[in-house]
């Protein structure tokens, strides 16, 4: 249930080869658009960084501002556009019930902000018995990094009905990935040395133009036993999700998947003692909408 | 929309609109009615004329998909009305605001004072609502101009008329009939609230995307090779081969005279009659592909500039720029066809000798895929390996420079590279990126941009039919007026980030810029090349825009000129007026997401 994949500002998705070791974080990577063999025609379309002789953007301004010209009125008010406005988005990209527990899940986001720099929060949790068993909670600085990139600075906050609530510290990257792929990589520190790693990787594969296809996968991996929340060091739990959703619109889409889950190492251990299975499959439906 | 699904049968309304669609009237006691009866007032704004004008900015229910929304209008009509001046004259227009906000207008590629050109913040401070604006210039010039507000999306929201200056010495364009014919698009939803929307997720109005079963189709036609080929560059780059509109039919109704197409506009001809037809952009966010199907095209006008007849069979034009054609019709009933560039819909009347003739209207073209010479330029040198891009990626034909009979460029002919007594006498093709286009807000450079300009552009390439380009334009006068060669070029990127939906000049949004700094009188040559893979139409305010061949050949002179994916244009000007002006991209979101730089001409 950690998954907690946030669609940033985008739900892009295209055909691509389904290659999941999709470099994370990749601003040179295309800088070569030599296809075929033979082709060393270097040209960088993409990322990189400026060369030493690039162009000044301002060299035709003559030392004028948009406050300060010959013809600025004092007082006049400065035109100002979108660039300068803040948006916000409500997100919910699942919202569903799991038939074999019983339970309900919803994973929610939001964030308010300018086009580079967003206050993100990220939320996602369980309720069944209406009682919210447990939920995770990031609220983070996201700043852009490069064109497809933000990174993310903030804190999580783990609330259990069962068990230690946790407070961490958090700095990721979050964003799309050459082949479409939605990508949210997070490090997390927490109290007495606690360290924690969630990496979530998602794909839109569009059937038709409302009938759309995701695969998600996320991995969970900590570097200390949690037994108080029943988490083992290492690499801990694997989900991997497939969700068919018809968009009756591109705010409002139900959908049906399949939700198979499996633990490892001390983690599988510590369910094996408390009784519980150490993998999961689910039915789910539910609702992915945002305003 | 914020709506939830729409059945097939609406749908289809949304589409075509309503026949009856337009301005409401309130009639006592009865709430609103659709203005007088049938469609004699729909398309017909009301024509001004004279020295002095009145008009008053508004907000008047309309109703052109089945739900009464709150258009933003001036003398309550959409289009506005249509001014009818003369050059020459002096002219007061007296503009005022009943709205609850502040409001203006701006005259389209009109030479004016920069006082009187309308943009708040940089020419005035705009309308404030109970105010009245006085507005007096000296018209210098003649032909089809429009108008519009400059503030927020009220553009967007209905405040758009055409502006018609009869030449002082008489028409040189001979017509028996005249029709403005104003193209313009319709949101029901609010216009801030389908930006915000393209701000969460940018392709929300695609509905043309590459689905997986293209993929199979493609695999089966091609091969599985060709068809991963095909589609490697774009899943690379993270950038879609359909994203030609940012806007489309999923929330826009398309508008010819303030008429849906279900409306079908109406222009009368009698047989035997040459026809002008005033063609004006003045949609927000949408470019229009026109054809009269079964009629030549004769354009003699672009921008309000004369230029030598060129018959054509279509012409693509984007916010802003307006065209001229000449018609002689010999059938009963033609219709008027404008396809919006993505396909997604069209905006359509008819020519008829009897009014509520109808004649055929053509299917819209099918969707095509930006090409690789639309991401990256100019194929032809270099040393890129075509045959391994597969087949539909290398679809090359907008390359194709005889196909529209068109002279090639004979580069030996024309080359004035060795001409040593000046250094600009042909436009620069050295590319440099702006040092502030390696960060978040870009999302592409082009170091080989194509300079061409036979290209009609994606979806119009070997269609068949013969399509206007740049190199058919020729100025007839208007370019002639400054013979003296640039004494320096200005060289600019068109810049964008589709996934954050941001638009810039540089990499820099409006709020980040500076001033382009002009000095009067000056001949300067400004180089736009276009880093995205959108098709700009870019207005620059208070001067004329000359556009030039790559080898520095003058064309046509224009106020908002096009430019293509991955092209990179010159154009020379002259500031003769001093003050602040804008220059921006007219599709409007674009503009309002920062593709805007002020010009200070000092």
């Amino acid at each position: 249930m950690r998954n907690r994949f946030m669609n940033r500002n985008s739900f892009k998705r295209a055909l691509g080869i389904m290659v999941v070791a999709t470099p994370l974080h990749t601003p040179d990577l295309w800088a070569q658009m030599d296809h075929g063999a033979g082709n060393h025609q270097a040209m960088q379309m993409q990322g990189g960084s400026a060369p030493d002789d690039a162009r000044d953007p301002h060299a035709y301004s003559d030392g004028y501002s948009l406050t300060e010209s010959p013809y600025t009125q004092p007082g006049l008010r400065q035109l100002k556009l979108a660039d300068e406005y803040a948006f916000w988005a409500i997100i919910a990209d699942r919202f569903e019930y799991h038939e074999g527990t019983d339970s309900g899940v919803f994973d929610l986001q939001g964030w308010y902000g300018t086009t580079y720099n967003r206050v993100v929060v990220k939320t996602e949790g369980e309720i069944s018995d209406e009682r919210l068993e447990e939920s995770q909670t990031d609220l983070l600085w996201s700043r852009a990094l490069d064109a497809y990139f933000d990174t993310q600075l903030g804190i999580r906050l783990d609330q259990y009905e069962e068990g230690r609530n946790r407070q961490w510290l958090a700095i990721g990257v979050q964003g799309l990935a050459p082949y479409w792929f939605e990508l949210d990589v997070t490090a997390y520190l927490g109290e007495s040395g606690r360290t924690a790693l969630a990496i979530e990787a998602e794909y839109e594969l569009l059937l038709t133009q409302k009938l759309i296809l995701q695969p998600r996968a996320e991995l969970n991996l900590y570097g200390k036993d949690d037994p108080d929340n029943g988490l083992g060091s290492g690499l801990s739990d694997l989900t991997i999700g497939l969700r068919l959703r018809y968009e009756f619109n591109r705010q409002f889409a139900p959908y049906v998947g399949v939700h198979w889950s499996d633990t490892y190492g001390d983690t599988a251990d510590y369910r094996r003692t408390g009784g519980l299975d150490i993998s999961d499959t689910q039915f789910v439906v539910g609702l992915r909408f945002w305003f | 929309m914020n709506k939830l699904p729409l059945t097939a049968l609406s749908r289809r309304r949304f589409v075509q609109g309503l026949a009856a669609g337009g301005v409401l009237t309130a009639l006592p006691g009865l709430g609103f009615a659709r203005s007088p009866q049938g469609s004699s007032r729909l398309g017909s704004p009301q024509v001004l004329s004279g020295r002095e004008i009145d008009l008053v900015v508004a907000e008047t229910p309309v109703n052109f998909t089945g739900v009464t929304r709150m258009a933003t209008t001036i003398n309550g009509s959409i289009p506005a009305p249509t001014l009818r001046l003369r050059e020459g004259d002096e002219v007061t227009i007296r503009v005022t605001n009943r709205l609850s906000v502040d409001t203006s207008i701006h005259w389209h590629g009109i030479i004016l004072p920069y006082q009187m050109d309308g943009v708040p913040g940089l020419s005035f401070k705009g309308i404030a609502p109970g105010e009245t604006f006085t507005y007096q210039f000296k018209l210098q010039q003649s032909g089809t101009y429009w108008y519009h507000s400059h503030s927020g999306f009220q553009e967007m929201s209905g405040m758009y008329g055409a502006l018609i200056i009869e030449p002082r010495n008489g028409e040189r364009i001979k017509a028996d009939r005249e029709h403005i014919v104003q193209l313009s698009d319709w949101t029901d939803d609010d216009p801030m609230r389908a930006f915000s929307k393209l701000k969460i997720q940018s392709d929300i109005y695609n509905f043309n995307q590459p689905t997986f079963f293209d993929f199979t189709h493609d695999v089966s036609k091609m091969g599985f090779q060709a068809a991963l080929e095909k589609r490697q560059m774009w899943n690379e780059m993270r950038m879609s081969p359909t994203d030609l509109n940012d806007l489309s039919a999923a929330t826009l109704t398309f508008l010819m005279n303030g008429t849906t197409p279900a409306g079908n506009w109406n222009g009368i001809f009698k047989r035997g009659e040459r026809i002008r037809l005033r063609f004006i952009n003045a949609a927000s966010n949408s470019y229009y592909d026109v054809r009269i199907p079964g009629l030549k095209l004769s354009v003699v006008q672009a921008d309000g500039q004369d230029v030598k007849p060129i018959s054509v069979d279509e012409f693509r034009f984007g916010p802003g720029e307006t065209y001229d054609v000449v018609v002689e019709p010999e059938a009963d009933a033609y219709t008027i066809f404008a396809q919006s560039m993505d396909r997604s819909g069209y905006a359509r009347g008819t020519l008829s000798v009897q009014p509520g003739a109808t004649a055929a209207v053509p299917a819209v073209d099918p969707v095509e895929w930006l090409t690789m010479g639309d991401m990256m330029g100019d194929m032809s040198h270099g040393s890129m390996d075509r045959g391994a891009m597969g087949d539909g990626g290398m679809d090359h034909s907008g390359m194709d420079h005889s196909q529209h009979g068109a002279m090639p460029m004979d580069h030996s002919k024309h080359d004035k590279q060795h001409d040593v007594r000046n250094p600009l006498a042909i436009p620069s093709k050295t590319v440099n990126h702006a040092s502030t286009e390696y960060g978040p807000s870009v999302d592409m450079r082009v170091d080989m941009p194509r300079t061409n300009l036979d290209d009609p552009g994606i979806g119009l390439r070997n269609n068949g039919r013969r399509v206007l380009t740049f190199t058919d334009l020729k100025s007839v006068d208007g370019v002639l007026d400054d013979h003296r060669p640039p004494t320096r070029e200005i060289e600019l990127h068109l810049t964008g980030n589709m996934e954050r939906y941001s638009w810039s000049f540089d990499g820099l949004e409006f709020g980040k810029s500076t001033p382009v700094s002009l000095r009067h009188g000056e001949r300067v040559r400004i180089i736009l090349q276009n880093d995205t893979m959108m098709t700009h139409p870019m207005h620059l305010h208070g001067m004329w825009s000359d556009l030039e061949t790559d080898q520095g050949e003058l064309l046509v002179r224009r106020h908002t000129i096009t430019v293509q994916p991955a092209q990179r244009i010159s154009f020379l000007t002259t500031p003769h007026d001093l003050g602040r002006w804008a220059w921006h991209c007219h599709l409007l979101f674009h503009m309002d997401a920062g593709m805007f730089r002020e010009v200070v001409v000092s």
